[in-house]
């Protein structure tokens, strides 16, 4: 009891220490609040802030290496492009050089090859030269020829002169017109008129006349026109007695031979015709045999065998191997009749 | 009546209708020989004038003739046959007249007959109808003339030959189915042996056959080509004869004026020098188609006109303009010329050079010159002018040229000058600037601008002095200068 006493005299001071010290407690107690509550903002605010910060970091480095990405990505195609345009470019420099060779080489080949066309005239001039030349040729040679057959007519007309003339030669009693005593040599007249040999005087021949229709006054001429070959003497008196008209004997012993038809044709007609015919074939033959028709041109039956020896199952040797009547006694058995 | 008939040979044409009746009924008479006295009358009548001819077709002795034709002798044949020849030789409406009496089917059997005199006088006859047009060249193609032509050409005869060469001839020269059609008989083959003949007639007609039949298509032409007639046909350019030169360069041209291809062949077997030889050799209307041919060779391209240069057929072409009196020849010159000389400044020159250019200016301005004389060389000066570089050659031109003419010399000079110094500086000391300045020429035209581009070569001081009237304005400053009075 004395406990309890002293409790509850404590308890009033109890009640006001207890009241004071949570009073004086409650005093700093918002101080105290307060400053822990900012304190502990503040260190949350810290915290959040790191984390702020980190995420920032974080996202950064993402970014930065999701942007790296996406760049390098750019310049890589913006480095392909570039390669590409510049491996273009020295293809189309290339290529233009190649087009520029090509072209020249075409132009200076195909189209206008100055060579060639240097070549191609001089080889025209030189055609025109030998040809100048072959026609300067020809022509002299024509020339040759003219005046050789012109100096041959002179010859031959000189030489018919000469024979015409022969009586002009000179004798030994009388020096001819062409031997005068007072040259020193003779004419070559005289030399002509020696070698020639006198002409005869012939009879004047029929001229030959080609009828042709640029020479037409020669076709009106009576000579072409079919005419008897001798005509009787102009001025002969008609002889005296009872002769009979010359032209009409004339005409009569001079008569043309009119042969019949049998005697037209010679005896041996038939014959000849038949020796010429066979000439005519010996010539037109490539060999003289005669001609053998093809022996098995008929030929062509097929054979048809035996039925005994053209089955498919083998010809029978019976017949040809073996007979019944070789060995008779193959056929016959042992076995008496079982009655 | 055997020596009445003879009378009347000689030509003499006096009373002509009594002569028709008398001569017909002689015709019918017994005696052969009368018979054909009576018909050789008659041709040689019908062969002098034509009023005859006439006379015989309208006496209606054609018929007559033409029936007993079948069936006389050679004789008689060969008369009739003259009268045919004589009366369809005139016109061609008596062409046509023996036509209609069906004449062509009877001379065709006469050119089937053995004598070849009536061969010849057949061909003669059916040469001279078909000579007039392509209906009547159709009609004795119809009758079936042509293969026989042809066979005649084969014989020997020298004259059968003549005149059945001439006889193709004139039916191929109508038209190019006609040339066919004696082509496919088979006729170059022969035409072209026969080259080698040395007939000069036989050849004068051979070679008219050919260009005939080569004038009308390229493939005729090369059909012609192929039989090998080159080079023997040069051959035939140095002939003694006359005609012979002259249709040979007329087959040579007919070939080469088709296509560039024949032309080049024609270069390539030396034709070219051939030809220019040939015109150097002859004189008048035989040269005209040699000219004519270097014309149509240099025409087809710059390689061949190059090709006519190196053969020197530009002095020969400017020697027969110089000196050929006839306008014709001389305006075929200027063309060839012209053709030569506008393909290239090279081939110009070549031109130039030979100083022809006056030649065809003085005949361009002449007016004694043809109209066709003047518009060739006028063409060819122009040709010729716009591709000359050739500068000595164009000074001349400054002077005396037509305004047409100066237009294109002083376009040439503005080309050239401006890039070569020389030129410039003889230009200068020739006097051919002086005359440039006092070229009169309306602001703006083409003449003004080459002017101006002329001008623009030298320096301003040179062209004051040589514009007209510096003088004056030299004396004008020194009348107005102010000396300084010191």
């Amino acid at each position: 009891m004395a406990t309890l006493a002293r409790l509850q005299a404590r308890s009033t001071f109890l009640a006001q220490q207890y009241y004071f010290r949570n009073s004086v407690v409650d005093i700093f107690r918002k101080k105290e609040y307060d400053a822990a509550v900012k304190i502990q903002s503040w260190f949350r605010g810290c915290r959040v802030r790191a984390y702020l910060r980190h995420l920032h970091r974080v996202a950064t480095v993402i970014q930065k290496c999701w942007r790296g990405y996406l760049g390098r990505q750019q310049y890589q195609l913006i480095v392909k492009l570039a390669f590409c345009s510049m491996k273009m470019n020295l293809y189309n420099a290339m290529a233009v050089r190649i087009q520029k060779q090509w072209r020249g080489y075409r132009i200076r080949k195909y189209c206008f090859n100055y060579f060639y066309y240097k070549e191609y005239l001089r080889a025209v001039s030189e055609t025109n030269d030998a040809i100048r030349e072959a026609l300067e040729e020809f022509a002299e040679m024509k020339e040759r020829e003219d005046k050789k057959a012109d100096l041959e007519r002179k010859e031959k007309k000189k030489g018919y002169e000469a024979r015409k003339m022969h009586y002009l030669l000179s004798t030994k009693q009388i020096p001819g017109i062409y031997n005068s005593p007072f040259r020193k040599d003779p004419d070559p007249w005289e030399l002509r008129l020696q070698k020639a040999k006198p002409l005869i005087s012939q009879r004047p021949k029929v001229k030959k006349i080609s009828v042709s229709v640029s020479n037409w006054p020669a076709y009106a001429s009576p000579q072409v026109l079919p005419q008897p070959k001798i005509l009787p003497p102009i001025d002969r008196k008609p002889c005296q007695g009872p002769f009979r008209d010359i032209t009409e004997v004339l005409e009569q012993r001079y008569k043309p031979l009119e042969p019949t038809l049998r005697v037209a044709e010679p005896i041996n007609e038939l014959q000849a015709a038949r020796e010429e015919l066979r000439k005519q074939e010996c010539m037109r033959n490539i060999h003289d045999d005669m001609f053998l028709p093809f022996s098995s041109y008929n030929k062509n039956k097929k054979y048809i065998p035996l039925m005994h020896s053209s089955s498919k199952y083998g010809p029978d040797s019976y017949g040809s191997q073996h007979f019944r009547d070789e060995n008779p006694t193959k056929w016959l058995c042992n076995k008496l009749e079982a009655n | 009546m055997h020596s009445f008939t003879k009378d009347r040979s000689p030509r003499t044409p006096s009373g002509k209708e009594g002569v028709m009746s008398l001569l017909r009924p002689l015709l019918l008479d017994v005696v052969p020989t009368i018979q054909q006295t009576a018909a050789l009358a008659l041709g040689r009548l019908a062969n002098y004038n034509d009023d005859l001819a006439e006379a015989v077709v309208k006496g209606d002795i054609l018929p007559q003739l033409v029936y007993s034709l079948a069936e006389q002798n050679r004789f008689y044949k060969k008369a009739a046959a003259f009268v045919l020849q004589a009366v369809g030789k005139h016109s061609p409406q008596l062409a046509q007249a023996i036509v209609d009496c069906g004449a062509l089917d009877t001379l065709v059997i006469c050119l089937e007959d053995f004598d070849p005199g009536v061969k010849e006088a057949a061909a003669s006859a059916l040469g001279f109808i078909a000579r007039h047009n392509a209906e009547l060249s159709q009609a004795v193609v119809d009758a079936g003339a042509v293969p026989l032509l042809v066979l005649c050409i084969q014989e020997p005869e020298i004259a059968l030959k003549r005149i059945a060469a001439s006889a193709l001839s004139d039916i191929s020269k109508h038209s190019p189915e006609l040339a066919q059609t004696v082509v496919d008989a088979g006729a170059i083959a022969h035409l072209a042996q026969m080259i080698l003949n040395p007939d000069s007639k036989l050849k004068r007609q051979i070679l008219s056959a050919l260009s005939q039949i080569a004038k009308h298509s390229v493939d005729l032409a090369e059909m012609v080509v192929e039989a090998e007639i080159f080079p023997v046909v040069l051959t035939c350019l140095k002939d003694k004869d006359e005609y012979v030169k002259k249709n040979a360069s007329t087959l040579i041209r007919e070939i080469a004026k088709h296509t560039p291809e024949l032309s080049q062949l024609v270069v390539n077997a030396g034709g070219v020098a051939a030809v220019t030889d040939c015109i150097g050799s002859c004189k008048g209307n035989i040269r005209l188609p040699g000219i004519m041919m270097l014309g149509y060779v240099a025409a087809h391209s710059e390689n061949l006109a190059m090709a006519v240069i190196i053969s020197k057929g530009v002095p020969q072409l400017s020697l027969c303009l110089a000196e050929e009196p006839e306008d014709h020849i001389k305006a075929a010159a200027a063309w060839a010329l012209g053709q030569i000389g506008r393909h290239t400044p090279e081939h110009a020159r070549a031109v130039a050079v030979t100083n022809t250019l006056p030649v065809l200016l003085s005949l361009y301005l002449s007016a004694e010159s043809s109209e066709d004389l003047q518009i060739k060389s006028k063409k060819a000066i122009k040709s010729i002018l716009q591709k000359c570089t050739y500068l000595p050659a164009l000074e001349p031109f400054l002077y005396d040229a037509p305004p047409n003419i100066l237009k294109h010399v002083v376009g040439q000079f503005s080309k050239v000058l401006p890039h070569d110094s020389k030129a410039r500086r003889l230009f200068v000391t020739s006097g051919g600037l002086k005359k440039v300045q006092e070229i009169k020429a309306e602001p703006g035209s083409l003449l003004q601008e080459y002017i101006n581009t002329i001008n623009n070569c030298y320096p301003e001081e040179i062209v004051r002095y040589y514009s007209p009237g510096y003088s004056e304005t030299l004396l004008q400053r020194v009348d107005s200068y102010q000396p300084l009075i010191n």
